[in-house]
Parts: C-alpha cells; structure tokens; sequence
C-alpha cells in the first residue's frame, strides 16, 4: 500500500507544480535557516571535554570584596598569592596554574623570521587532567616544576615549523632568546569552547603552540598575555606584582567524585575565612568551585548573536510551516471530490490518512532535500556572518545531514495533520452529490 | 460598505483565515525585531570614532628576544616610519579606536579615594604627532611637547604631569567648561595637569559605556608590545601599506608583525572591529527578505485556492449584477480584515519578543516606529499578494453561475 500512496502522493505533487514548489521551497527555507543556525549554536555550546567535564573544576576566590566585584560573583581569575597557596596545599588529585603567554620563537636558521606563537604557563598536572593527547615523549614531571626546570611540550603545527615534524624530544626551542628543552609533542589541541581559558578567550581560540612551567614562567616573569585585574595600583616591579591582589591567573583542579568536590569546597571556604581572620579579606568568604558547563553557562560563552539567530530561525521555520499548513489545507480541500469517490469506494478513514501524510512526506523528502543543499551553502556563508573563530567551528557531518532530512520530513508530516484530518472528514455521500 | 458579508463568509472558512492571520502576525514579530537589529547594527557601524580615519595604517609589532629595553628600539622605529617617503606623521602607542583592547582607569579630582566621583577613561599613549597622526581637533590648549615625553615600564602606573582629554571627558570631571589648566589623578598621589582638550575620539572598544572617553598621555611604553599609527599623504596609503614591513624589518628583524593583524589600513580595522555586526544586519535582512517573500506566496496560494473554490458564487453574483470592481474589492476588503487581525495579534507577539530578547540578551527594546513600519508594511504586502487573484475572481464569467449547477 506504501508504495502506492507514494506513487500517489509523487503524481499529485506534480499535479500541482506550483503549490508544491512553494511548499518545497517554504520547508527548505525554514530547515535550511534553523539547521545552519543551530550548526553554529551547536558549536558554541557543546561540551568541550564529555568525558572529565563532571570532575574538573575552575576554583574562584574573592580577593576583590564587594566593593569591586559585581553581584557578588567573585572575579573570573585567581592572584598570584591565593593561585600558589592553594597550589601548595594539594587538596586535589590533580591542579594546574595556567595563564597565557605571548611568545616569539626564534629559529635557528639567522635567516628566518621570527614566529610569534600562542602559549600558556602551567603546570604538569595539566596535560593528564585535560587528557591532552601526545604524539611524542610526554609531559613534563612534577619534580620538573619543583626544580623550575627550562622544559617545554610544543604542538605538532609548531614541530612541523621547526623540526619538519620529526623526532624532536630532547631538542631545543628557543623562546623569546631562552632555550627550553622539548619534552613532548602534542597533537594540535585545542577543545573548543576553550575552557579552561575562557576569561581570555571568550571561550574560541586556535590552540597554543608551546606550554612551559608556570614556576619557570614567573622566575623568567613572562608577562600574562591576557586579561590583568587589578583593584587598586599595584606599585612597580614584577615580586610587587606578585604580591599584589591583581587577578590573571586561573586554577583548575580534578575531583573524582562528588565528596571530593564537597570536601575541596569546604577547604576552599576554610582558607577564604582564614584571609578573613589574618585580616587580608574584611568580608566574610566567598569562593566558588564550578565545574566545566557550569563555568561556561556563568562565563557566557555561547555569543547572544548565536541564541538570538538561532531563536529568529526557529521562529522562521515556525511560519514555513505555517505556511506550509495552509497550502496543504488547499490543496487537500480542492481533492475532496476525490476523497469522496474513495471513501465511497470504500476507503477507511485511516486508508486517507495514509495517503495524504505519505503524500505529505514526500513534500518533506523534497524540501529536505532542498534545504541540505541550503544548509551546505549556509554553512559556507557563515563566515560572512559570524567571526572568523566561530564561524570555522560551524560545520556539516552526517548528524547534522540527518538532523536536516528528519527536521524537514517531521515538519512537513506534522503540518500535514490537520489538513489531513480536515480531508478524512469529507463526507462521501456529499461529494457524490455535488458532483 | 460589504464588511458584513465579508465576516460571514469568511466565517465559513476559518481553517484558512486563521492560517494567514497567523502567518502575518508570526512573520510581523520576527520581521520588526529583525530590522530593528538591522538598524542597530548599522547604527553601530556607522559610529565615528573622531579620527581622521582616511590614509591611515596602523602596525602590531611585537620584539622578540630577551632585552628589557625596548624604548631605543621603538624610537628608532618610529624615526625610520617619518622618514619613509608618503609619510606625513607617525607615533607609537598601545591601542587605537576599535583596536578592541586597551587601557582604561578612572580619573579623580581629588588624590583621596572617593566612592563614585571617578570617570572612567581609555588610555592612549602617545607624542607631539598624535593628534595630528589621529587628525583629531584641539578645541583648546596646546598639544604635548617633545620634552613632555617620557617612557614608563609595564608595571608602573601611567600618570605623566601632562595629559590632552576629550572634551567629554572635560565636561564629565567640570562640568563648569574649565577643565583647561586643571590637575586631575589617575593615579593616588600623581597629578597631572590638562593641557588640552580634543574635541571628539572614541575608547578602543565598541562596546563601552564611555565611549568618548579618552586620555592621551605624552608616554612611551617600555614594553614588548607595540603598535605604530601611521598617517599617509593623500593618495600614498597602498604604497605605504606595502613598504613598512621592510622598513620595519630593515631596522631590527627581531619582531613579529603577524600575518593578519600585522599591517593594516584602518579600512581593514574597521571593518574587522564591526564583523559581528555587519553580519548580524546581513543575516536578519536575509531573513526577512526571504519571510516577506514566503509569506506573500502563501497568500497568494491559499488566496488562489477560495478563489477556485468561490468560482460558481463569483458567478451568481456577476450574473446578479456585480460589477468587476465590486468582486476585486471584495476580495480586496477580505484579505484586509484577515490582515489587519493578524497584524493586531502580531503587534502583540512583537513586543513580547522584544521584551523577552531585552531581559535575556540585553539588547535595545524595540521602537514602535518599527513596529508601524512593520504593520505598514505588511498590510501593503497582503493586498500586493492578494491583488492577482482578485484579478482573477473579477475576470471571472457570469456564466460560470450556470455551471454543473
């Protein structure tokens, strides 16, 4: 019976080519702009790191007061001070200092230029806590923090720069005029939104080159290439900046289960009351431990050109469909003689119904069709829409093929309802008559 | 005039009434919060920023190496940019207009720390050929001189003995008009005086809720990051945009001027500053191209459908004596009444989706100049659509009322 409904439903469409390429048209539109939209949105608001992101956590102190902080939120980053004491205290499986660093590298060869390359300051801890895949050697060891050792893990883009990709571990970089010997090789790794540096980043990013120790960073006081906090002058020199209560520095910390995070948490109001009763804070503690998503939600990652695109075009396809409701309703009514004949004949209620939403999907297949192809060339413009660094996370895989063709197909045989059921309710007695 | 009749019929067919009602209303909220987003948006991109913004390009440089002392450096550079032919005047700064990072602090009256007395300004630095570079007006006072320039290191507090302010940022701190002479604090415990005042230049960012406010401070930045603003003769801005690299690299090649951000006309600053913006415009004035468009062919459909449907009736009334412009108006006058419900009930639906994308986005409200436009607009649509079929219905025989009767 399928197969002849189809038929059916195929002839019928050209029937009316009219009609049915406005339709066609109507649900490719509205598909093709919400599944385009939602390709971006998507991509500003997926989970970076599924598997850990229940176990990392951003930790955050209030170093400013309510003074200087908004809402009582306190600041997006750590100081220097309350970064390394909490780092001493070793409440965590796993914790890493990270901040950003803007670097140059020199190559050896005197006759070519400079690169500048993005890098962060961290700690060891970081690669095994972000699950950070290696392509060579390893990450450098807690002991190589403890001793302020001159290693580095460089991107596989920057060993191809310099090493043409081959075996560098063991090799030399030199930063900015220091060398630091290479201890591993990272693919080119950069989840995005970027996590764990979203005060910087806005959450998209290309991925660093180069990380280094943090403890080696400061001795070399590498400057923050990112946002720098400060409430009050901080006085000159970098051991005074060290000391000051300006904010650049982010802590994350892995917690494997819910106990560890309520008993980090509860240390973390602990040591926010002891600033208190040392009489560096004069307020009460406020701290925060907040794991992946939720520092993402709070951060606001997901750019409000995103949601709000998103939101005009599910609206868009609301009133495709709407449409579309409209022309099936004409174009069901104008068959009532039709129907009439075959209700006659003998045809149930349910044998129309049949007919007409098989009809009505293949009006879905069609703009499905239409609207993947829309969505293709969607996806190619969003450049000219959204920047550059979100833009080129906006892309096509067969989830989001699928989702068009289903998103169409449910669209068009949901619109077909209630023209459907207005058509299995003509009378087959009446349409004998009048005709 | 047949308005009665016109309730009554339409009566018989609600399905299709409510359908375009509907559709009008839905497409009237999405159209009039969509072009108010447009119109924002170019509002955006079409601010000033006070400069000059004709032949001038601007350099992100970045030394590289392990010196501490980058102030020899950079004015050497700066000297080897004014000698370049096409070159009218050049500086050394930290940030621009829409450069989108920078400096700001609060600037006081007084050295104590007072709650809320301080405004809050971008810092831009700067020498004698900044104001002229920038092509900003001094509407008074004087401009810095060459000894007033002095270098300051990363982490100290800019706060020189001199500074030229923006007028805005005169009238904030005097509201008097006599800012001229004055001593302001950037910083507790350093004043510094207002020698002169500019008449407009915007902060680096484009969001800010001060965007004329601005400081020029006759420093030169001690720091490994560095950006030279450069203003051309008429007429030789490409050929400067081409050569400055190498000028630049003949006098150290230590630095780094990145591929994209390296070396740009201020076109180009501009235009990068405003890409979410510009794209934003482009995508609603899409969309409610493309919704205007489905929306007068859903019209047209089901209009062309009770046409078909009425055929015999249009007939009986020809045949009674109906003339053809008494059938356009009727059909006319219907498609208006199902329209103007639909643009009430869309009016509605407007400002509710306004005022929702106003607490969840902090976007602007809605002005009701669009939401007339939009009404406007969609009544003149629904009539433009409805128009062909009306045509039909009028040319539609008497004799058709004879017809399979």
């Amino acid at each position: 019976m399928f197969s002849y409904y189809l038929q059916l439903g195929l002839r019928s469409l050209r029937r009316n080519p009219v009609l049915t390429g406005l339709m066609v048209v109507a649900i490719g539109f509205g598909v093709a702009a919400s599944m385009t939209t939602y390709s971006v949105f998507r991509a500003t608001s997926r989970n970076p790191i599924p598997q850990k992101s229940d176990v990392l956590y951003n930790v955050q102190v209030d170093n400013f007061g309510p003074d200087n902080t908004e809402k009582g939120e306190p600041p997006a980053a750590l100081s220097y001070l309350d970064a390394t004491a909490l780092q001493r205290a070793h409440k965590a499986k796993r914790q890493a200092i990270t901040y950003p660093i803007g670097i140059s590298i020199i190559p050896e060869n005197p006759s070519h230029l400079p690169m500048q390359e993005g890098g962060y300051a961290t700690g060891a801890d970081f690669f095994p806590m972000f699950d950070v895949p290696f392509v060579q050697g390893g990450p450098w060891t807690a002991d190589d923090d403890e001793k302020h050792a001159s290693v580095a893990v460089i991107s596989t883009s920057l060993n191809n720069k310099l090493f043409d990709g081959g075996q560098s571990v063991g090799k030399q970089v030199n930063v900015d005029g220091r060398l630091f010997r290479i201890v591993g090789v990272i693919e080119d790794w950069a989840p995005q939104p970027l996590f764990f540096d979203v005060p910087n980043t806005g959450g998209f990013d290309e991925g660093a080159a180069l990380y280094v120790p943090f403890n080696r960073a400061v001795d070399l006081k590498m400057p923050n290439n990112g946002n720098n906090n400060c409430p009050k002058d901080p006085g000159e020199g970098w051991d005074t900046y060290l000391h000051s209560e300006c904010i650049w520095l982010s802590l994350w910390t892995e917690l494997p289960t819910a106990e560890d995070a309520r008993a980090y948490r509860e240390y973390l109001t602990g040591y926010a009351a002891e600033q208190q009763r040392s009489g560096r804070f004069n307020w009460a503690p406020n701290v925060r431990l907040r794991d992946v998503m939720d520092w993402l939600a709070v951060q606001k990652v997901v750019p409000p050109e995103s949601t709000v695109s998103l939101i005009v075009s599910l609206g868009f396809l609301v009133i495709c469909l709407v449409n579309t409701i409209g022309l099936l309703l004409a174009k069901f009514m104008r068959r009532a003689p039709e129907i009439g004949v075959r209700r006659a004949l003998g045809a149930s209620r349910k044998d129309i119904y049949a007919q007409f939403l098989i009809e009505a999907g293949t009006i879905g297949v069609a703009g499905g069709l239409l609207g993947l192809l829309l969505t293709g060339l969607g996806i190619l413009g969003v450049g000219m829409v959204f920047p550059e660094r979100i833009a080129r996370l906006a892309t096509i895989d067969p989830m989001l093929v699928l989702m068009t063709l289903v998103v169409a197909i449910v669209a068009s045989v949901v619109a077909a309802f209630y023209p459907t059921w207005r058509a299995s309710l003509v009378q087959p007695a009446w349409q004998l008559k009048s005709n | 005039m047949q308005i009665r009749p016109i309730l009554a019929a339409l009566r018989r067919h609600k399905a299709g009434t409510i359908l375009i009602a509907l559709q009008i209303a839905l497409t009237l909220a999405i159209v009039c919060n969509a072009l108010f987003i447009v119109h924002d948006r170019i509002d955006r991109v079409n601010r000033l920023t006070g400069m000059d913004e004709r032949n001038v390009v601007t350099v992100q440089n970045r030394y590289v190496g392990s010196t501490t002392q980058f102030v020899p450096q950079i004015k050497t550079d700066v000297q080897a940019i004014r000698s370049m032919p096409g070159v009218e005047s050049a500086y050394a700064t930290n940030a621009f207009p829409l450069r989108r990072g920078g400096w700001s602090t609060s600037i006081q009256r007084t050295a104590e720390d007072r709650k809320g007395e301080g405004v809050s300004s971008a810092l831009y630095f700067g020498d004698e050929q900044t104001l002229k570079t920038l092509g900003v007006r001094l509407i008074a006072g004087r401009n810095f001189t060459p000894a007033e320039v002095h270098s300051f290191e990363r982490e100290e507090a800019p706060a020189p003995a001199q500074v030229i302010v923006t007028k805005a940022v005169a009238d904030k701190l005097f509201p008097d008009g006599n800012a001229l002479g004055k001593v302001v604090y950037y910083y507790k415990g350093k004043p510094s005086t207002i020698i002169g005042i500019v008449d407009k230049l915007t902060v680096p960012w484009i969001d800010a809720d001060f965007m004329d406010n601005v400081t020029i401070m006759p420093l030169t930045f001690n720091s490994t990051y560095q950006f030279f603003v450069v203003r051309t003769k008429p007429g030789q801005q490409d050929a400067v945009f081409k050569s400055i690299a190498n000028t630049l690299y003949g006098t150290s090649r230590m630095r780094v001027l990145p591929d994209k951000t390296g070396v740009r006309t201020f076109e180009m600053v501009r235009s990068k500053a405003y890409e979410a913006d510009r794209g934003m415009a482009i995508l609603m004035t899409i969309v409610s191209g493309v919704l205007l468009l489905i929306t007068a062919a859903g019209i047209v459909g089901l209009s062309s459908f009770w046409v078909g449907q009425r055929r015999k009736q249009i007939g009986v009334r020809r045949a009674l004596g109906a003339k053809r412009s008494d059938i356009l108006s009727y059909f006319l006058t219907e498609n208006f009444l199902i329209a103007l419900g639909g643009v009430v009930l869309g009016v509605i639906l407007a400002v509710g989706m306004s005022q929702w994308m106003f607490t969840h986005f902090e976007m602007k409200r809605l002005s009701l100049t669009y939401v007339a436009a939009g009404v406007a607009i969609l009544l003149a649509l629904g009539q433009l659509a409805v128009l062909a079929p009306a045509m039909k219905a009028s040319r539609v025989s008497p004799v058709e009322a004879t017809r399979s009767v």
